[in-house]
């Protein structure tokens, strides 16, 4: 497999500790004043051009979060966040909205180039097998550019920046935005209502299968900038969407907050797949920086014999809290988690689902694969419940834990609970550690030792890769041998 | 080809000798076979040699063609040459042997400064080497070794071996756990595979074994030390007398 091979090729082309998609881009940025009061909130609306609605909307959030306290159960320690020492607001000069490609300012341009995200349409249609992903990019708080609008407007289907679609759809967002992360729902949900900047909106009209992949993908740049990017993905009757998210940032010594909501609606007999491949820079090899990676990702089967499935790959942030989680309200709806969590160094991972059976007959499959190196820990935190008319509901759990070294700690913490007799729930769960037989036997053979970790590694998280769209698999593929770099040894 | 001079061996941490003061020489094109009782640190001297990071050498040395080999890490003595064929092979989940074999390949293509072999030339080579050995091509998409039977697995230890084409082999007690016709399917393998620039080291603790690889010379080992060498008859004693005899000596 060429993959496997890619992946040793990568671990060998790189230096220990080196996160490469750490650099800044030196642009002009337009700021908000630092802090956060009803003021920054009207500031952010003002920017944004929003409607009367949305700004109550926003500052209904702000108040609520005041009365907040920040969540404290995540097996996840760090120094309180100063909220009032963030800017809430970060774009770049030229760029006031997003335009048209030329329009887009060439440092932008190129900085995607150099993380390797083709915003040009043509070179995306001259590049291989004929796979045409549109793309929307995120530069701290607004959109800059999104691909293949045209296209995509022939099929019905919208994919634009939230900011946009305020203006031109309003019905719609409207009728959808936050009825699955309600601005009460928790601390940085209800601060990210508050306070978004910007992030993707998508809407597939009834029985569309959306023509290409879309994705969305999501920079920080400036210092002492907090990202709160929104999205909101609607699957009408009987659509199809497969949706992907990457994220990265530049070698900071401070800590950065990214607190994101992503909801997800799907109506009868729609299907949404939503990837994640999370890069967001860690922090160096002593812990110091990273980003803050505290997000709210929920999807509504709201109809019946819906389907919403996450994959993620989570290698990046210093500390990760996140829970994609699935409510199935249609009959025969279906919820699917796969996830792969890596930590190295210093990381603290605390993530895992929620699958919340409301509706007859629905089912759920959760598997969750976390690796563990360095000093870092590892959590998977799931709930799977069962409405008392959730009647012939299952679910089937599958946790695996992979150590490497003995310094780093693995932990699965599952909820299960149902208030209805028929339901089935099944719950497997395993740790393991790299056997330094088995490291051995694949190095007899002539791999050197981090070739033979990536190879065990890749093997253990088989399952979850396989859920991936090829294109993302392999790089996914390869993201996993450079988290893994000086885990051995 | 393979020196081993007055090895001292003991393990790592610890004051547990295992080898003490082994010396033996195999030639090319030689096949040599180590027998002795349980104990006798027969499998410690495979690791060692292969470059298992758990022992430390106390005395000795050990050469490949002339160059000492203790400076080099187990990956880099594979890519010099050496095959270790496990008593106990690992099993790698999620890892389809065909992933595994073609990772190990070019790993030490590689390390040669080779280029990487061709997809075709891969495939072709695999079938060949598989046929012969009784191996189907569902088993090689399987995960590497799980859920493989004992004979399974020891077939995919001579296909590996057929596929590495290394320099030397050791075998550790690769007859343990195979039926007869088993047996005779891997020994005919190793067989194919003598060839006068190839020497080998066939550790097993039966002379049924050695009926089907008949070895050029024969050592007995007895508390880490080589304790006799004769020809294919002094594995034929063994078989009547015991060990018992030897391990008087060593003592």
């Amino acid at each position: 497999m060429a993959a496997v091979k890619e992946t040793v090729d990568h671990v060998r082309s790189i230096d220990v500790d080196q996160y490469k998609y750490g650099f800044v881009t030196d642009i002009e940025s337009e700021l908000a004043p630092k802090g956060l009061n009803e003021d920054i909130v009207r500031y952010i609306s003002a920017k944004k051009g929003e409607p009367q609605w949305l700004l109550d909307w926003r500052l209904d959030a702000f108040r609520r979060w005041k009365t907040m306290t920040e969540p404290s159960w995540a097996r996840v320690s760090y120094p309180p966040v100063d909220f009032q020492d963030l800017h809430y607001y970060a774009a770049p000069k030229k760029t006031p909205g997003p335009k048209s490609l030329d329009e887009v300012d060439p440092e932008l341009l190129a900085t995607y180039e150099k993380l390797g995200i083709p915003l040009r349409e043509r070179e995306v249609l001259a590049g291989v097998e004929g796979a045409k992903v549109a793309v929307d990019a995120v530069f701290d708080s607004v959109s800059v550019v999104t691909t293949f609008k045209e296209e995509l407007a022939k099929a019905g289907v919208i994919f634009c920046s939230i900011s946009e679609a305020v203006k031109e759809h309003p019905d719609l967002v409207r009728k959808y935005l936050g009825t699955v992360v309600p601005t009460t729902d928790n601390f940085y949900a209800t601060l990210n209502s508050a306070v978004f900047s910007d992030g993707s909106f998508v809407y597939i009209p009834p029985g569309v299968r959306c023509p290409m992949e879309l994705s969305t993908y999501f920079r920080i740049n400036e210092q002492k900038t907090g990202q709160f990017e929104r999205t909101l993905i609607i699957a009408a009757e009987g659509a199809y969407v497969s949706y992907l998210e990457g994220c990265t940032a530049p070698k900071r010594d401070e800590n950065q907050l990214h607190a994101a909501v992503v909801e997800l609606i799907a109506l009868d007999e729609a299907e949404i797949k939503y990837s994640t491949v999370q890069n967001w820079y860690p922090g160096d090899k002593d812990g110091k920086g990273g980003i803050y990676n505290f997000v709210t990702k929920r999807g509504d089967c709201r109809g019946k014999k819906s389907k919403i499935s996450w994959t993620q790959v989570e290698t990046g942030s210093a500390i990760t809290w996140k829970y994609p989680s699935c409510i199935l309200r249609g009959d025969g709806s279906s919820g699917e988690f796969y996830s792969i969590a890596i930590s190295n160094g210093y990381q603290q991972v605390d993530s895992g689902t929620k699958m919340i059976h409301l509706g007859r007959n629905t089912t759920s499959k959760i598997i969750s694969k976390g690796i563990a190196a360095g000093h870092s820990d590892n959590t998977y935190r799931g709930q799977v419940s069962a409405h008392r008319k959730a009647t012939g509901a299952r679910n089937f759990t599958n946790c695996d834990s992979l150590l490497i070294g003995d310094l780093c700690g693995a932990h699965t913490v599952p909820y299960i609970e149902s208030k209805n007799a028929s339901v089935v729930f099944e719950h497997e769960a395993t740790t393991s550690k790299i056997a330094e037989d088995q490291l051995f036997y694949c190095m007899q053979r002539g791999l050197d030792e981090e070739a033979a970790v990536a190879l065990i590694v890749n093997g253990f998280v088989k399952d979850v890769l396989q859920q991936l769209p090829m294109e993302f698999a392999v790089e996914a593929q390869k993201l996993i041998a450079v988290s893994l770099e000086g885990s051995v040894g | 080809m393979l020196e081993i001079r007055n090895l001292h061996v003991k393990i790592a941490d610890s004051d547990k000798a295992i080898l003490n003061g082994l010396t033996l020489t195999v030639k090319a094109g030689e096949v040599a076979a180590i027998m002795g009782p349980n104990g006798s640190g027969k499998s410690t001297l495979s690791y060692v040699v292969s470059g298992k990071e758990d022992y430390e050498i106390t005395e000795g040395d050990i050469l490949l063609n002339g160059q000492s080999i203790l400076d080099m890490e187990a990956h880099e003595r594979a890519a010099a040459g050496l095959f270790l064929a496990f008593q106990y092979p690992l099993e790698i989940p999620g890892v389809a042997t065909m992933t595994f074999l073609k990772a190990a390949m070019n790993a030490q293509r590689k390390s040669r400064g080779e280029a990487e072999i061709s997809p075709t030339d891969f495939m072709k080579a695999v079938r060949g080497a598989a046929d012969k050995l009784g191996i189907n091509q569902d088993m090689l998409k399987r995960a590497l070794n799980v859920g493989f039977s004992g004979g399974e697995k020891k077939r995919m230890e001579i296909l590996q071996m057929a596929l590495l084409q290394p320099k030397f082999c050791i075998l550790d007690e690769t007859d343990s756990g195979l039926d007869i016709d088993a047996l005779r399917i891997v020994s005919e393998g190793v067989n194919a595979l003598r060839a006068p620039d190839r020497g080998m080291l066939v550790i097993t603790h039966y002379q049924r074994l050695l009926d089907h690889i008949v070895p050029d010379t024969v050592h007995v080992m007895a508390k880490g030390r080589i304790v006799k060498s004769g020809g294919p008859e002094l594995a034929h004693d063994l078989e009547k007398n015991g060990y018992a005899a030897y391990v008087g000596e060593a003592a």
